[in-house]
C-alpha cells in the first residue's frame, strides 16, 4: 500500500496528489477541510508535536489497512498561520471500491480530529483563544469502536 | 528526561521543552504533574486542573497512572485540536 504523510506549513495542490494516489485504483475517496471565516475568524494558528503527530496518524492508516482493503492513502496536514478559504488538512484514500474508500476516509478523518497532536488557536479581531474540544468529534471517532 | 509543553501549557509554564532530573519519588505521568505544578506560578497554573490535561509518554498518549522512567519523553498539553 502506498502511504503519504506530511505534515508542512506550505499550501499544497490537490491535483498531483490524487494524480498519483488514484494510479490503478477503482475509487478515490478525499476529505478536504478549509478554515472557515463564517465566524469571524481571520486567522488560524496551528501547531503540532513533531514526531508523535506523524506517528499517531500512521497507526490509525496501520488500522485502516487492517480494517478494509486499501490501495494507498494520502494524508496532509497544515501548520502555522492560515486565512479563511485555506485548505488545513487532506484525506485521500484510494482502493478498488468506493465503500472502503468512503469509509476509510472518515475513519481516519474522525481519529486525525480525536487524537493527532495538532492544536489551534483563532485569531478574531485582534484577539486571540484556543481552540476547545468538541463532544461531537469524540462521539464520531467513538461509533468505529 | 525531556520534557514538553504544547499550546496553552507551553503558553502558561513559559517553555515548550526542558532536559528535567527524574526526583526519586516521582513513579507515574500523574506524580510528575504533581511535582511540577509547586514549580512556581507558571507551572501551578498550567498544572491546576489535571482534566483538562493530557500526556503522552515517548510520543504515545498515556494516562495519568502510566509509569514514567528517566530517560522518556514525557508531554503535556490539551486535548487535541487538528483537523
Amino acid at each position: 500500500m502506498k502511504t503519504r504523510i506530511k505534515i508542512q506549513t506550505e499550501p499544497f495542490d490537490l491535483g498531483p496528489e490524487l494524480e498519483e494516489l488514484s494510479q490503478g485504483a477503482g475509487a478515490l475517496a478525499t476529505f478536504a477541510g478549509h478554515v472557515r471565516g463564517d465566524d469571524g475568524t481571520d486567522t488560524l494558528i496551528l501547531e503540532h508535536y513533531p514526531g508523535m503527530a506523524e506517528r499517531e496518524i500512521a497507526r490509525h492508516v496501520d488500522e485502516a489497512a487492517r480494517r478494509w482493503p486499501l490501495l494507498g492513502v494520502t494524508v496532509i496536514h497544515r501548520t502555522g498561520e492560515l486565512k479563511p478559504g485555506e485548505r488545513i488538512v487532506l484525506v485521500a484514500v484510494a482502493a478498488g471500491h468506493r465503500r472502503e474508500a468512503f469509509c476509510a476516509c472518515e475513519f481516519l478523518m474522525d481519529h486525525l480530529k480525536t487524537t493527532a497532536a495538532f492544536w489551534k488557536q483563532e485569531r478574531r479581531g485582534g484577539e486571540t483563544r484556543w481552540v476547545e474540544t468538541k463532544t461531537s468529534d469524540d462521539d464520531a471517532a467513538a461509533r468505529w469502536k | 528526561m525531556k520534557l514538553l509543553f504544547f499550546a496553552w501549557v507551553r503558553q502558561k509554564t513559559g517553555k515548550g521543552e526542558e532536559d528535567f532530573a527524574l526526583p526519586a519519588n516521582v513513579a507515574t505521568v500523574g506524580e510528575l504533574a504533581d511535582h511540577l505544578r509547586a514549580r512556581g506560578p507558571g507551572y501551578a497554573d498550567a498544572f491546576a486542573d489535571l482534566s483538562r490535561l493530557r500526556a503522552a509518554v515517548n510520543q504515545e498518549h498515556a494516562s495519568f497512572d502510566a509509569p514514567v522512567n528517566d530517560g522518556d519523553e514525557v508531554a503535556f498539553f490539551p486535548p487535541v485540536t487538528g483537523g
